[in-house]
């Protein structure tokens, strides 16, 4: 049971993300909903790799126990990269929006429809 | 790899070069009946003029039918179905987001439950 | 000096528009001519390589190459125990095809791209951003790792979006990208969840080694939904397709012919999970009718919704909706019969062959009919049907290549979309008649539609206001007649294109066995 408090971490988190996503108007927090959903695919990412015991993949001395695949932390290390820029990305749409629409409430920003 | 072969779909198939042979021909025989036309025919008199009752012609660009008056009928006709599709559309983002993952739970019971 | 290059040729793919897209804002700086002259020669290189590599692959069969190995094609190191660790590109005929497609269509609109946008500024940024979207495609459709594709995906939907953007036209663009984005973002997300539990279920992310031990356990299906309603989403299919018409409608037309080849490497990424990653482990017939019901509602919700609207690009951005869905129709129909050979014999492989070709000739005809509303806006500056008319006096070319896109687009004769929906009519009627039949009639107003379009910019008088519009340049011409010529060419030839291209990559798709052992040999 202990072992899937990580993976029940998971599930709350996106759950958190995209019910935000879903229910807030406001632009920022929508961002702050995907970037929560973000934080849960991440967790989920690290949590895969953990192995009971096992020691950094570095070879130089090393005891002879298990090591970890060091694969799911490089994953997530590139999932934590792609979102930083899918959040700059996301934020300077904002403020484009802003200057030209002067909200950013997603009920109006329904210019385009049909 | 032969370039003028048919194309065969399983139950049928389909030449493009007999089609194109056959509409050459079908040009040439449209052309001969054309031929075959009153040639007399004066420009500039009421010949080329359109008749609209005695009225006057109104100005060549008064005459274009805009895009948005093509297809009245059909519109009107199917009035029920695009009443509850176009409002669909509703241009908000959370909505989008909401069909979006309201299909996955759908597939997601069909795939998982029912299998 | 041949056999070198072919080996690389999957990593010059990627390696090519990355090096072209970084160093573009550089060169721009010396001036914007020999910047022009710097992506024509990247994109050139690149369509070659491709051409090269397909060359390759129609022959010899399937080509991978691992990056970082001592051998490009040494797949399994030697002391892994038999497990593939690296980042493995698989290019099988159908990865192939889909590059040629990316590259042949991403040449045509960038010659088109140099003269329609000379008039925005910030064009260092552009030609970066298409060239990343290059690159995103390439890397899409030929990798063998499903991190990998997952990061290329991005890649891809970041500078779509930013191109989607480029013309801020007074926020709405902006906000045309912004519900791409949101959107894109959580698909991959989800898809990243995905791939997450095939790493922990399976212990590996290449596509090939997941493949040979799938299970189609419970978690396995939770997989499969989560990564087939992504990427259905991201080639807008009906009713995960609202984000289309707006990022179609907004983004520069060169953008947007893009953007069908983009949305296509995502339909090929659908084929690809469910085919290869799958195969004949899931419920074939479930999955089948989920995505041909995915294709029919696409169809007919994109073709309905296509003949109301006003604006040339959101119309016509609704009819790639539309001919989407005969793709999934037809893939579709070849997965629901997967498993059982004499059905797959009889219509199975025609049905697939029919999907297929329809992406190549949508690629071709739809790029063809956004790079004419992309010319006619750039000479009257107007979407609007309403405010259009009489075009065909001045824009006679354009004309002519618009017609010869909306005959291809609505399956008449002799263009290449009439080979390709004949194919997908014949082999789903000997499956279901009525799904046969609901596909002529989306065609049927699908002809309708663009009547109306033809009708209303280029017929009637000249009005007042365009009596000095010319044609358009002859670069943008010469784009557009790049692909009328392949539309006009794959309609007169169809059987050889399908013998010779067609045919290959949907065996290739179907044969899950071929594909696992190009990657893990003979085991």
């Amino acid at each position: 049971m202990f072992w899937n408090l990580p993976f029940i971490a998971v599930v709350a988190l996106s759950l958190i993300g995209l019910a935000t996503v879903v229910t807030k108007k406001n632009l920022i927090k929508i961002f702050l909903g995907i970037n929560i959903f973000e934080a849960a695919v991440n967790l989920f990412l690290i949590s895969l790799g953990y192995r009971d015991g096992g020691i950094a993949p570095i070879f130089t001395s090393a005891p002879s126990t298990e090591m970890v695949m060091a694969t799911p932390q490089a994953l997530t290390l590139t999932s934590i990269v792609i979102g930083v820029a899918t959040s700059a990305l996301l934020l300077s749409f904002a403020v484009i929006i802003w200057k030209k629409y002067g909200t950013i409430d997603t009920d109006q920003i329904r210019r385009l429809r049909e | 790899m032969d370039l003028f072969a048919s194309l065969t779909t399983g139950t049928g198939f389909w030449n493009p070069l007999a089609w194109l042979i056959a509409v050459i021909a079908a040009t040439v025989i449209v052309y001969l009946i054309l031929q075959r036309g009153e040639p007399g025919y004066k420009k500039g008199t009421a010949q080329t003029t359109p008749f609209i009752s005695g009225n006057p012609e109104p100005g060549k660009e008064m005459v274009h039918v805009r895009a948005s008056n093509l297809y009245w009928g059909y519109l009107d006709a199917l009035k029920g179905y695009y009443d509850l599709v176009v409002p669909a559309h509703t241009g908000v983002v959370n909505d989008y987001v909401l069909w979006y993952l309201g299909v996955t739970a759908a597939l997601m019971i069909v795939v998982v439950v029912f299998i | 000096m041949n056999g070198f290059l072919v080996t690389h040729a999957p990593a010059l793919l990627i390696m090519l528009p990355l090096i072209g897209a970084f160093a573009a804002p550089f060169i721009g700086k010396v001036s914007p001519k020999v910047r022009s002259a710097w992506v024509i020669l990247i994109m050139t290189l690149t369509t070659l390589t491709a051409l090269l590599l397909a060359s390759d692959v129609f022959m010899y069969g399937t080509r991978i190459y691992v990056f970082g190995a001592a051998a490009p094609d040494l797949a399994v190191p030697l002391d892994s125990g038999g497990i593939p660790i690296r980042i493995i590109f698989t290019v099988d005929a159908m990865s192939a095809l889909m590059q040629v497609i990316g590259a042949v269509c991403g040449f045509a609109v960038l010659l088109y791209s140099l003269s329609a946008d000379r008039i925005h500024s910030g064009l260092e940024s552009f030609y970066t951003l298409f060239l990343l979207m290059i690159a995103g495609i390439m890397g899409m459709v030929s990798t063998g790792d499903l991190f990998n594709f997952f990061v290329f995906l991005e890649i891809l939907s970041i500078a779509s979006a930013g191109l989607i953007a480029y013309r801020i036209d007074g926020g709405l663009a902006v906000e045309a990208a912004l519900k791409y984005f949101v959107l894109s973002t959580i698909g991959a997300m989800v898809i990243l969840i995905a791939i997450g539990i095939y790493y922990g279920e399976y212990n590996a992310l290449n596509i090939a080694l997941i493949a040979s031990r799938m299970q189609f356990t419970l978690l396995d299906q939770i997989a499969l939904v989560l990564i087939i309603t992504a990427l259905a989403m991201k080639c807008g299919s009906v009713p995960m397709h609202f984000w289309t018409p707006d990022a179609y409608s907004m983004a520069p037309s060169s953008v947007t012919a893009m953007l069908v080849v983009a949305s296509q490497a995502s339909l090929y990424g659908l084929f690809r999970v469910v085919f290869t990653l799958y195969n004949v482990t899931l419920n074939a017939m479930t999955v089948g009718w989920i995505i041909i019901i995915l294709g029919v509602l696409s169809m007919v919700v994109g073709v309905t919704m296509a003949i109301p609207q006003k604006n040339v690009k959101r119309l016509m951005a609704y009819h790639a909706i539309s001919q989407t869905g005969y793709m999934l129709l037809g893939v579709g129909v070849g997965l629901a019969v997967l498993g059982n050979q004499p059905l797959m014999d009889s219509f199975g492989y025609i049905a697939m062959e029919g999907g297929i070709f329809h992406i190549i000739n949508h690629a071709m005809y739809k790029g063809l009919l956004f790079l004419t509303a992309g010319a006619i806006f750039f000479r009257i500056g107007t979407y609007n049907l309403n405010k259009m008319g009489g075009l065909g006096h001045s824009m006679k070319y354009t004309m002519i290549f618009f017609i010869i896109g909306a005959l291809a687009i609505a399956g008449i004769p002799p263009f290449n979309g009439f080979a390709s929906k004949l194919m997908i009519y014949e082999s789903v009627f000997a499956f279901n008649p009525v799904l046969a039949i609901i596909a002529m009639v989306v065609s049927i107003l699908t002809l309708a539609s663009f009547v109306k379009v033809f009708h209303s910019i280029f017929m009637g008088p000249k009005l007042p206001g365009y009596e000095t519009v010319q044609e358009a340049p002859v670069p943008m011409l010469i784009g557009m007649g790049v692909l009328a010529t392949i539309v006009i060419a794959f309609g007169l030839f169809p059987q050889a294109v399908v013998d010779g291209l067609i045919a290959p990559a949907a065996h290739a798709l179907a044969d899950q066995s071929g594909y696992i052992a190009a990657v893990l040999g003979g085991a």
